[in-house]
């Protein structure tokens, strides 16, 4: 047997001369050493050609610190306008009250899948701990959640007494409805199926997989007062009679 | 009182405040959505939101005088001044720097500070073809703000952005430039 078959790489590159060139202008030849150290017209044709996508813009947003940032605080009425646009848009878009507050709800809820996640990290560095049962996540997103989000917590916190599977959060003046006036034809729809989702995305990214609405259920006094209405899904009821 | 004091007076004892992060999170939603509702489109998505920001801006100078009572602006120089110290600093709680103005004193640069409000926790997707990065004005709604709001006091303004921390620019900088003052329109039965 020939030397060639049993070290084939070795032999080629011993046979390699110092007349050798590199047909891409990189590589190492024994003979001369690394070639991609001289730049020749050649090579540096293909540095510059070269594509690529820079991974290193700096600063980047993940540099910074949000887990003891101070809150900024910005003006009610900018969120207002915004959302009143943001109803006006998806009105345009859609086919009915029903449709429309399911485009709402979507938009919520990849805000509350967002929520849920940094609130989690601000928090779990002080109580290192996850909320396993239904109870607990709701005591979480009806306190701590709704302050961080509007301010205050909601009012109340409620069970169904005949369905299961059923819970509610009352709020009695939801921030974003304060400014906004439904017109008599559209009297079924209720602006918080925003707010329901992000209920619904912050409870679906925890592990508790739900169905929010939202309801509006005028009381004396509290003329915008709007119940969320929580179906949770049947596996998190089994997992929960396990426990 | 400087402009500075008033915008700072108001903002701290006339102002209904919400935490910043909803709106955050609330705009970046949006601008998603139309995104996919536009089909990464960006040109298409940067008139959408120009446009809601003209439907918002006509609407919220009435807030915006109703608050600072401020009178008449006698140059540009000075209007850019109320926008900058009074209008952002009431709605959004920063202060833009003015710089760069033109010979004529009719057109201008705003600088606004990072992070904002609109643009904290924003990233725009690392893409292979920098499409979005090229045509997307993540922020263009302000341009739709100030303009409707600039149409309503006579000022007939362009607003655009040149550049975007978001593209990898150096600051975040907007373009305003007065094409004409709007004759005063008497509504027909006044005096």
């Amino acid at each position: 047997m020939s030397e060639d078959i049993i070290l084939p790489s070795a032999t080629s590159l011993s046979k390699l001369t110092i007349h050798d060139t590199s047909k891409t202008g990189f590589g190492y030849n024994p003979a001369i050493g690394p070639i991609s150290n001289s730049i020749t017209s050649e090579t540096s044709s293909i540095l510059i050609n070269k594509r690529t996508i820079t991974l290193s813009s700096a600063p980047s947003i993940y540099e910074r610190n949000i887990t003891n940032k101070k809150p900024v605080e910005i003006n009610l009425s900018s969120l207002s306008f915004l959302f009143c646009e943001i109803v006006n848009w998806t009105h345009g878009q859609s086919r009915g009250i029903h449709d429309l507050e399911m485009k709402l709800n979507k938009l919520g809820y990849s805000i509350g899948q967002r929520y849920l996640e940094l609130i989690k990290l601000r928090d779990g560095i002080k109580l290192n701990k996850r909320d396993l049962k239904i109870i607990d996540i709701l005591h979480f997103i009806h306190g701590s959640f709704w302050k961080s989000i509007f301010g205050k917590h909601a009012n109340e916190l409620e069970k169904s007494q005949d369905v299961p599977n059923e819970y509610m959060i009352i709020e009695n003046m939801p921030l974003l409805a304060k400014f906004i006036n439904i017109p008599k034809d559209y009297a079924d729809l209720n602006c918080g199926a925003f707010v329901a989702g992000i209920i619904e995305g912050a409870l679906d990214s925890a592990g508790f997989y739900v169905n929010v609405t939202a309801h509006s259920v005028p009381m004396d006094g509290f003329p915008l007062r709007t119940v969320f209405l929580m179906k949770f899904d049947q596996s998190c009821l089994i997992r929960e009679s396990i426990h | 009182m400087s402009r500075k004091a008033v915008g700072d007076d108001i903002w701290k004892n006339n102002v209904e405040k919400i935490n910043s992060e909803l709106f955050t999170l609330t705009y970046g939603s949006v601008v998603a959505q139309l995104c996919r509702d536009f089909n990464n489109n960006y040109h298409e998505v940067n008139n959408q939101l120009d446009k809601m920001g003209y439907n918002i801006g006509l609407r919220l100078i009435e807030e915006f005088l109703a608050k600072t009572g401020v009178r008449r602006c006698q140059t540009f120089k000075e209007t850019s001044e109320v926008i900058s110290k009074l209008g952002f600093k009431i709605f959004l709680n920063i202060q833009p720097t003015i710089e760069n103005w033109s010979a004529d004193g009719k057109s201008c640069s705003l600088i606004l500070p990072e992070p904002n409000p609109l643009t904290e926790f924003v990233e725009l997707p690392i893409t292979a073809d920098d499409k979005i990065a090229k045509e997307l004005w993540y922020s263009q709604i302000l341009c739709g703000v100030l303009r409707g709001a600039l149409q309503m006091v006579q000022l007939d303004c362009d607003v655009q952005f040149v550049k975007d921390v978001l593209r990898g620019d150096d600051r975040t900088e907007l373009r305003l430039k007065l094409n004409k003052i709007l004759k005063d329109e008497v509504p027909a039965g006044e005096d």
